[in-house]
C-alpha cells in the first residue's frame, strides 16, 4: 500500500510540473522577448531611418536624401560569386558595400574585434563565419568578389538586422564602397541601394518621412523607421512565441489528461478505503473533500516544482532560439509568468481532477464488506458530471481565446484542436477496435496475454496512444515534408537530361567565352536564355500612378515589382499553356508601329495579383521605351523546376535590341567537375554567378534543419509528456501487474513467461501508438505535398520506420524499467494479497 | 496406494526485525494419491504457510517437500513452476481470475502455458460441466462471486492435475452457494481421481474430506483418519 500510495503522488507531481514547466517556460520566455524588442528597438535597424530600392537612388531622390540631413551611411547589397584564392573554391554570397559609420546604434561583433573599424580604411573584407568555416579560411587570407581580391580583416560574428539563420543560407562578405568592383552592378544585375541616417536632434521622424513619402513611392523608394522595425520584430516574434505557446498549450492538454487518468486509478484503488471512511461515518462530501484537498495540494507541488525547472529552463531557450532573432534576449524571472503558471497548473488540475473525483461521493459503505458494489454517483446520469464536462470545455475554449490574438483564432484554436484529438482518438480507437476484432486467436499465449492487457480495466492505452501518437506525428510530419521537399528537388534536377547548374547575369559579350568554357570542361549549353529588365506602366490602360492613387484599388507587388522577361515562340518543359497560344515571331518592329506585343503571362499572376485575362493590355517600361502589349496567353508554370521561369514571355522579333543579360543552363556530372566549372567561370568572368543544384539543396536542408529545429524541439515535449504518462501509469498499475504476475506465476508460469508478457504489452502500446502517429503524419504530409507545396509525395519510408521502431523501443524500455521487480514477486503472495 | 505429497520435518521461520519468528516447525506427514486432506487450524497456526509450501509456492527454512516424486527443494522457483503447472491445480478464496480474459480465456492459462492444443474446447467442456456453459465469453466483472469460483475451479482442472490445493475454496461466498461449489469441487475431484489439500476454517468442510491435519502454533496438533472418506 505504501508504494502504491507513493506512485500515485507521483504522478500528478510529475505531470503537473511538466505541464506548469511549459506554460510558465512559454509565458516568462514571451515577456522576455517583448522586452528585448522594446529596449533595442534602435538596434534592429541600426539607424533612425532607411531608404532602400532596387536601382541607384535617381537625383531626384538625391536631392532628398541631402535635404534630410543628419548623418549618413550607404550601403549597396547583392548577390555575387566570392572565390577563395588559396584553394580556388566559389560560393554564392551576399556581398554588402558599405561606406560611413552605419550601423549607428548596436554592436557589430567581429574577430579580431578592431576589424570592423579598419577594415574599410584597409580596403579589405569582413566575412562571414560560416563561409570561412566551409572553405577552411581563415582571417589573414585574401577572398575574391569580381575582379578585385581582399584580405579577409576579420570574421564576421554579429551586425545590426542581420540574423544568422540568414546569414547561414547566404553569407554576408562586407567590403568598403570605395573598393567596389563596379562591373558587378552592370545591366541587369540585381542590387539594393541603402541610405541610413543618424539624426542627433531628436526629431519626429515618422511626421518628417510623411512629408517625403509621395515621392519616394513615385520612385519606388521603400523606407524604415526604428517603429516600423520594431514593429515588424514584435509582429514576428509575437507569432513565434503565439506558435510555442500554442504548442505548450496542446502539451498542458496532454498532461490534464495525464492528471484525470491518473486521478481515475488513484481513485479506483482507494475505492476500500473510501468505503471503510463512509463506514467510520464519514458523509459523501466529506471523503470527496478529503481527496480534492489532496489532489489541489499536489497539484500545488506540481506547479512549485515545474515554475523552478521551467525558470532553468527558460535560460536555455534564448540560446535555441538565438538564430532567428536580431539581438539577445536577456534573461529575467517574470513573476507574472510564474504566477500565471501557478494559477493556470493549479485550476487545470483541480477541473481535470474533478472528473474522476466524482466518484468518490457514491462509494457505499457496503463496498468495506462487498467488493462487487460499484458507486452510485459520476456516471452520465448525474448532473455534477455534466456540469465537470461543460467546466472542461468552458476551460480549454477560454485558455485557447486567452492564449490567442483574437477570439476568433481562439475559437480556431480550440477547433484546431478538437480536430487532431478527434482524429488521433479515432485512429487509436480504430487499431485497437480492429485488433479486438480480428483478434490473433492462433498466437502463442504469451503474446495473447500481452495484447489483451490493452483493454484490462483501468487501462491507459487510449491516454498514452494520445500523447505518444501525438508526438510521433508532430515530428515524423515535420521530418517527411522536409524529406519531401528535398526529394522533389532532387528528383526534377536530378532528372537525366535536365539542367542543374544555373549561370546567371552572363553578358552578351561574355556568352561566347561562356559556351566554350563550358564546352572544354565537357558540359552541355542546354539553354541560353536573354533576360531583359523592365517595369509595368500601366495595366488595362490605368497607369501604375493612377493606380496608387485609388484608394480603392489594391495595389500588388505585381504592379511595381521588376519584370525579368525573356523571348521565344515556344513553351519550355516547365510550362503549361492553359489558354491561347505563344506568338510566333513579330514581323515589323512594333516600337515604330505602336502595334500591341503579343505576349504570355503567368496564370497566378494573371489571375490572383493583377487581375488580367487574354485580350487585355499591359505596358511595360523597357528602359525608358513604353512597350504596350496585348495578353495573347496564359501559361501555369512548374517554379519547382531548376531552370528559367518566366512572368511573362515575349515573341521574339521585338526585345532583341534591348540591354540584356543571359542565363546559361548547363548539366554538370558531378558535385566535383561543377566546383571547378565555377572556380573557373568566377575567375575569367568574375560577374557571372552559379547556382547549381546542390547549393540549392544544401541551403535549403540548412533552412529547414534550424527551422524545424524549435518545431522539434516542442515536439519533443509532447512525446517527453506521453513517457510521463507511460511512467506513472506503470507505477500506478504496478500493484495490479504484480499481482497478475504471482497468478501466473502460481499457475505455472516461469519468470521470463511473465516478463515477455510484460514487454509484449510495452511492444503492442508502443507500436500502436507509434502507428497511431504514423498514419496521421502520412496523411499529413500527403495533404500538405498535395495542396501547399503541390508537388509528389514522397514518404521517405525509412525514416517512418525508424520512427516507428524509436517510439516503440522507448515505450517497451520505459515500461520494463519501471516494471523491474514486479517479475521477483514469490507466488505465495497469491494466498496473501487481496483479490486481484 | 502411492504417496503424491510428501512433507519430511518442514520447518519455516520468517525474521520480523531482529526476532525470529517460527511459522513451522517440524512438520512431516504424507498424502496418499486420490485422497483428500483437510489442514484446519486457529488464524496464524500456518495453514497457509504450510499450503504454499506444499504447492512450491515457497522454498522452506528446513526440511523437505517431496511433489509427485519430484523433490522441490533443490529447485529454483522456474524449476517449481514448471511442476506446478504439470501436477498441481489451485483453487483460492478470493478466485484469482485475470480480469483481462474472458471466462474461457482464463481457464485455458494453464493448458497454454504447458503449450497444450485443444485448450479452448476444454475449457468449454469444463466450463459446461460446472454450469456456466452459457457464459464462456464474460469477463469476471460480468460474473458473479460463485460463477468467478466456478471458473477458478474449471481452470484447475484443466490440466488434469495430480493434486488440487484450495485455500478457504468458499470463505468468500453465501451458504448457499458454498455448498453447491463443495458439491462441484469434491465430484470434480472424485471423477478425476485428483488429489485435494484444501485449506479452511469451515469444519464441516473439513469434515467431507478422509482426513484433517490440525495445526497450532506451526506444529501438527491432529492428524486424524476418517474412515467414511469422502462425503460426495
Amino acid at each position: 500500500m505504501v508504494a502504491a500510495s507513493a506512485s500515485c503522488c507521483t504522478f500528478p507531481r510529475w505531470s503537473s510540473a511538466w505541464r506548469r514547466l511549459l506554460r510558465f517556460r512559454i509565458q516568462g520566455f514571451g515577456e522576455n522577448l517583448e522586452t528585448t524588442v522594446d529596449a533595442e528597438a534602435k538596434t534592429l535597424l541600426g539607424a533612425d531611418l532607411s531608404l532602400e530600392s532596387d536601382r541607384p537612388f535617381p537625383d531626384t531622390i538625391e536631392t532628398i536624401i541631402d535635404s534630410i540631413g543628419g548623418t549618413t551611411s550607404r550601403r549597396i547589397s547583392f548577390a555575387s560569386m566570392a572565390l577563395f584564392p588559396e584553394n580556388d573554391r566559389t560560393r554564392l554570397a551576399t556581398v554588402r558595400a558599405t561606406e560611413g559609420g552605419y550601423p549607428f546604434y548596436g554592436e557589430v561583433v567581429t574577430r579580431p574585434r578592431e576589424a570592423v573599424d579598419t577594415y574599410r580604411d584597409e580596403g579589405a573584407a569582413l566575412v562571414d563565419g560560416t563561409l570561412l568555416k566551409q572553405f577552411d579560411a581563415e582571417v589573414g587570407d585574401s577572398i575574391q568578389i569580381g575582379r578585385r581580391t581582399y584580405a579577409i580583416a576579420g570574421e564576421l560574428v554579429k551586425m545590426p538586422r542581420e540574423s544568422s539563420i540568414v546569414s547561414s543560407i547566404s553569407p554576408r562578405v562586407y567590403i568598403p564602397q570605395t573598393a567596389l568592383d563596379t562591373t558587378l552592378l552592370g545591366r541587369g544585375s540585381r542590387a539594393e541601394y541603402e541610405v541610413y541616417f543618424k539624426f542627433d536632434d531628436g526629431r519626429d521622424v515618422e511626421s518628417m518621412l510623411a512629408s517625403i513619402e509621395p515621392t519616394l513611392d513615385a520612385y519606388d523608394v521603400g523606407s524604415d523607421t526604428v517603429e516600423e522595425a520594431a514593429g515588424n520584430w514584435r509582429e514576428g516574434l509575437g507569432n513565434l512565441y503565439r506558435f510555442l505557446s500554442l504548442v505548450g498549450f496542446v502539451a498542458l492538454l496532454l498532461g490534464s489528461l495525464g492528471v484525470a487518468s491518473a486521478v481515475n486509478v488513484y481513485v479506483r484503488r482507494r475505492i476500500e478505503s473510501i468505503a471503510v471512511l463512509r463506514c467510520l461515518g464519514a458523509s459523501g462530501q466529506q471523503t470527496f473533500q478529503v481527496y480534492l484537498v489532496q489532489a489541489a495540494a499536489l497539484g500545488l507541488m506540481g506547479s512549485v516544482i515545474g515554475a523552478a525547472i521551467g525558470v532553468g529552463i527558460q535560460m536555455l531557450v534564448p540560446t535555441l532560439l538565438a538564430d532567428f532573432l536580431p539581438v539577445p534576449v536577456e534573461f529575467y524571472v517574470s513573476w507574472r509568468a510564474i504566477l500565471l503558471g501557478l494559477g493556470i497548473g493549479m485550476g487545470v488540475t483541480l477541473l481535470f481532477a474533478l472528473w474522476p473525483l466524482l466518484e468518490v461521493r457514491g462509494v457505499s459503505p457496503m463496498r468495506a464488506l462487498r467488493s462487487s458494489v460499484e458507486p452510485t454517483t459520476g456516471g452520465w446520469t448525474d448532473p455534477l458530471r455534466w456540469a465537470v464536462a461543460g467546466a472542461i470545455g468552458a476551460g480549454v475554449l477560454g485558455f485557447a481565446i486567452v492564449q490567442a490574438p483574437t477570439w476568433q483564432v481562439g475559437l480556431g484554436y480550440a477547433g484546431s484542436l478538437v480536430v487532431v484529438f478527434g482524429l488521433l482518438a479515432a485512429v487509436a480507437w480504430a487499431i485497437v477496435r480492429g485488433v479486438q476484432r480480428f483478434f490473433p486467436s492462433g498466437w502463442a499465449y504469451p503474446w495473447r496475454q500481452g495484447l489483451a492487457n490493452l483493454y484490462r480495466p483501468q487501462n491507459q492505452t487510449m491516454v498514452l496512444m494520445l500523447s505518444l501518437g501525438l508526438g510521433t506525428f508532430l515530428i515524423t510530419t515535420l521530418f517527411l515534408v522536409q524529406q519531401s521537399l528535398i526529394e522533389q528537388i532532387r528528383v526534377t534536377g536530378g532528372e537525366e537530361g535536365r539542367p542543374n547548374l544555373v549561370l546567371w547575369d552572363v553578358q552578351p559579350d561574355q556568352l561566347a567565352g561562356v559556351d566554350s568554357l563550358l564546352r572544354s570542361n565537357d558540359l552541355p549549353v542546354m539553354e541560353r536564355t536573354p533576360i531583359v529588365t523592365m517595369g509595368l506602366e500601366s495595366v488595362k490602360g490605368r497607369t501604375i500612378d493612377d493606380l496608387r492613387a485609388d484608394s480603392t484599388f489594391d495595389l500588388t507587388f505585381a504592379h511595381t515589382r521588376e519584370y525579368r522577361v525573356t523571348y521565344r515562340s515556344e513553351t519550355t518543359p516547365s510550362e503549361t499553356l492553359v489558354e491561347g497560344t505563344l506568338a510566333d515571331s513579330m514581323r515589323g518592329n512594333p516600337l515604330q508601329t505602336g502595334a500591341p506585343v503579343p505576349v504570355s503571362i503567368e496564370a497566378d499572376i494573371a489571375n490572383e495579383d493583377l487581375n488580367v485575362g487574354i485580350g487585355d493590355t499591359l505596358t511595360f517600361d523597357v528602359q525608358g521605351v513604353p512597350v504596350t502589349t496585348v495578353i495573347a496567353s496564359v501559361r501555369e508554370v512548374d517554379w519547382q523546376r531548376i531552370g528559367t521561369n518566366f512572368f511573362v514571355v515575349f515573341p521574339p522579333g521585338v526585345l532583341e535590341k534591348a540591354p540584356q543579360i543571359y542565363a546559361v543552363l548547363s548539366r554538370a556530372p558531378s558535385e566535383d567537375v561543377s566546383a571547378s566549372v565555377q572556380s573557373d567561370l568566377v575567375q575569367a568572368y568574375p560577374n557571372v554567378s552559379a547556382i547549381d543544384l546542390s547549393l540549392v539543396l544544401s541551403t535549403f536542408d540548412q533552412l529547414f534543419q534550424r527551422l524545424s529545429f524549435v518545431i522539434r524541439f516542442m515536439a519533443l515535449f509532447s512525446i517527453a509528456t506521453g513517457l510521463i504518462v507511460l511512467v506513472s501509469a506503470v507505477v500506478v498499475s504496478r500493484s495490479q501487474r504484480a499481482q497478475e504476475s504471482v497468478l501466473l506465476k502460481t499457475l505455472g508460469a516461469s519468470r521470463s513467461t511473465v516478463f515477455r508478457i510484460t514487454a509484449i504489452e510495452y511492444l503492442f502500446l508502443g507500436s500502436f501508438a507509434a502507428l497511431t502517429g504514423l498514419v496521421l503524419s502520412l496523411g499529413a504530409t500527403w495533404a500538405l505535398s498535395t495542396f501547399v507545396f503541390e508537388g509528389p509525395f514522397v514518404p521517405d519510408l525509412l525514416a517512418v520506420g525508424g520512427a516507428f521502431l524509436i517510439v516503440t523501443a522507448l515505450t517497451v524500455g520505459i515500461g520494463l524499467l519501471n516494471s523491474r521487480g514486479v517479475y521477483d514477486r514469490p507466488p505465495l503472495d497469491v494466498l496473501r494479497t487481496a483479490e486481484v | 496406494m502411492s504417496t503424491v505429497l510428501r512433507v519430511s520435518n518442514l520447518t519455516k521461520t520468517f525474521r520480523s526485525g531482529s526476532r525470529e519468528l517460527t511459522v513451522l516447525d517440524d512438520v512431516t506427514f504424507d498424502v496418499p494419491d486420490g485422497s483428500t486432506c483437510a489442514i484446519v487450524g486457529p488464524s496464524g497456526s500456518g495453514k497457509t504457510t504450510l499450503l504454499g509450501l506444499c504447492a512450491g509456492l515457497d522454498a522452506p527454512t528446513s526440511g523437505t517437500v517431496e511433489l509427485c516424486g519430484t523433490d522441490l527443494t533443490p529447485l529454483d522457483e522456474d524449476q517449481r513452476a514448471a511442476v506446478r503447472n504439470q501436477y498441481v491445480g489451485f483453487v483460492f478464496q478470493t478466485f484469482r481470475l485475470l480480469p483481462t480474459l474472458t471466462a474461457v480465456e482464463n481457464v485455458m492459462v494453464p493448458a497454454e502455458l504447458q503449450g497444450r492444443r485443444g485448450a479452448r474446447e476444454r475449457a468449454a467442456d469444463l466450463l459446461d460441466r460446472v454450469g456456466l456453459g452459457e457464459r464462456l465469453d464474460h469477463y469476471p466483472a460480468q460474473l458473479s462471486g460463485g460463477e468467478r469460483q466456478r471458473v477458478a475451479m474449471a481452470r484447475a482442472f484443466i490440466n488434469e492435475p495430480r493434486i488440487l490445493f484450495a485455500d478457504e475454496p468458499t470463505g468468500n461466498l453465501d451458504v448457499e452457494t458454498a455448498e453447491t461449489i463443495e458439491d462441484l469441487l469434491f465430484s470434480l475431484n472424485a471423477n478425476a481421481g485428483t488429489t485435494l489439500v484444501l485449506v479452511t476454517h469451515n469444519l464441516e468442510l473439513a469434515e467431507r474430506t478422509g482426513r484433517v491435519l490440525r495445526l497450532r502454533q506451526g506444529r501438527v496438533e491432529l492428524d486424524e483418519m476418517r474412515s467414511e472418506g469422502v462425503k460426495v
